[in-house]
């Protein structure tokens, strides 16, 4: 990772300070919040831990100030629900087919290319696609925005080369149509 | 016992049932690609409801902040985790099984 200016790295190193020291007091609430031991002492203990991760650690959480970074953040929320309703499915349909006296199985892998570049897209997508209905992941090549992806059986396959919804929602997100 | 209780069984019950619902699929499908599917699917799902259970059980406090963390990383590692252990097995080359093969 390489930084432009050195505004940019304070940036980067402000915001990542910010969030690791709001991580520590939403994990060590009770310690700052009880009052008997509200003190100063437990406090900077936490002000010197999120600065020793800020330190080390700092062009990892922003990595690129990449544009329209909020609207991408915004667009991510209703998929996230839509994703979360889509891992209930498919572990019901999992379930079912364990479950079922028969094993209505036929596996099989597919190959199919994407309009995705960029590292947070592929990853998000090809996370998505593992805990969806009967799909894992199996590679992918970032140059092409190829996947190889194992289905459980033909009906999930169809979804992912037919359909094409989840590959059309993160392009949404990602803005990458 | 109180109505707060009920569903937080009913929550831990149905985590526990795909918990075991992924170990009959580990035990029941013919390959290991396969297998994968069971666990990570079941697993993650059922992991899920059962930390659900226990917020709901503990009742609102700072507690639930630390489970719902919990609950995001392992949206995040499990995927993850299944994704490295099925391009591991594909990689090194081993055959993914057809309908119609025998059971390995």
């Amino acid at each position: 990772m390489v930084f432009k200016s050195k505004g940019e790295k304070a940036f980067s190193m402000i915001v990542t300070f910010c969030a690791m020291f709001l991580f520590w007091v939403l994990l060590s609430a009770w310690i700052v919040y009880i009052p008997q031991h509200y003190d100063l002492i437990e406090i900077s203990k936490g002000i010197i831990c999120a600065l020793i991760v800020t330190l080390i650690s700092h062009e990892l959480l922003v990595s690129s100030r990449g544009e329209k970074v909020l609207l991408k953040t915004l667009r991510m929320i209703p998929y996230l629900f839509w994703e979360l309703w889509q891992i209930v499915l498919a572990t019901f349909d999992v379930a079912y087919r364990v479950i079922h006296p028969k094993m209505p199985i036929d596996p099989r892998i597919i190959e199919f290319e994407t309009t995705l570049r960029s590292d947070f897209a592929l990853t998000t997508l090809a996370n998505s696609i593992t805990l969806t209905p009967g799909t894992i992941t199996i590679l992918v090549k970032p140059e092409t925005g190829k996947f190889w992806v194992h289905a459980l059986a033909e009906k999930p396959a169809d979804a992912l080369l037919v359909d094409k919804t989840m590959q059309r929602k993160v392009a949404h997100v990602y803005m990458e149509e | 016992m109180q109505g707060i209780d009920i569903i937080a069984t009913v929550f831990m019950a149905g985590g526990a049932f795909f918990m075991i619902t992924g170990a009959a699929g580990l035990l029941r499908f013919p390959d290991f690609y396969t297998r994968l599917h069971a666990t990570g699917k079941c697993d993650t799902l059922g992991e899920v409801l059962i930390i659900v259970g226990c917020m709901i059980y503990q009742g609102w406090s700072f507690i639930t902040i630390k489970l719902i963390f919990l609950m995001l990383f392992i949206f995040i590692a499990n995927p993850v985790g299944t994704h490295a252990i099925m391009k591991a097995a594909y990689v090194s080359g081993l055959k993914p099984w057809k309908k119609g093969e025998a059971r390995r």
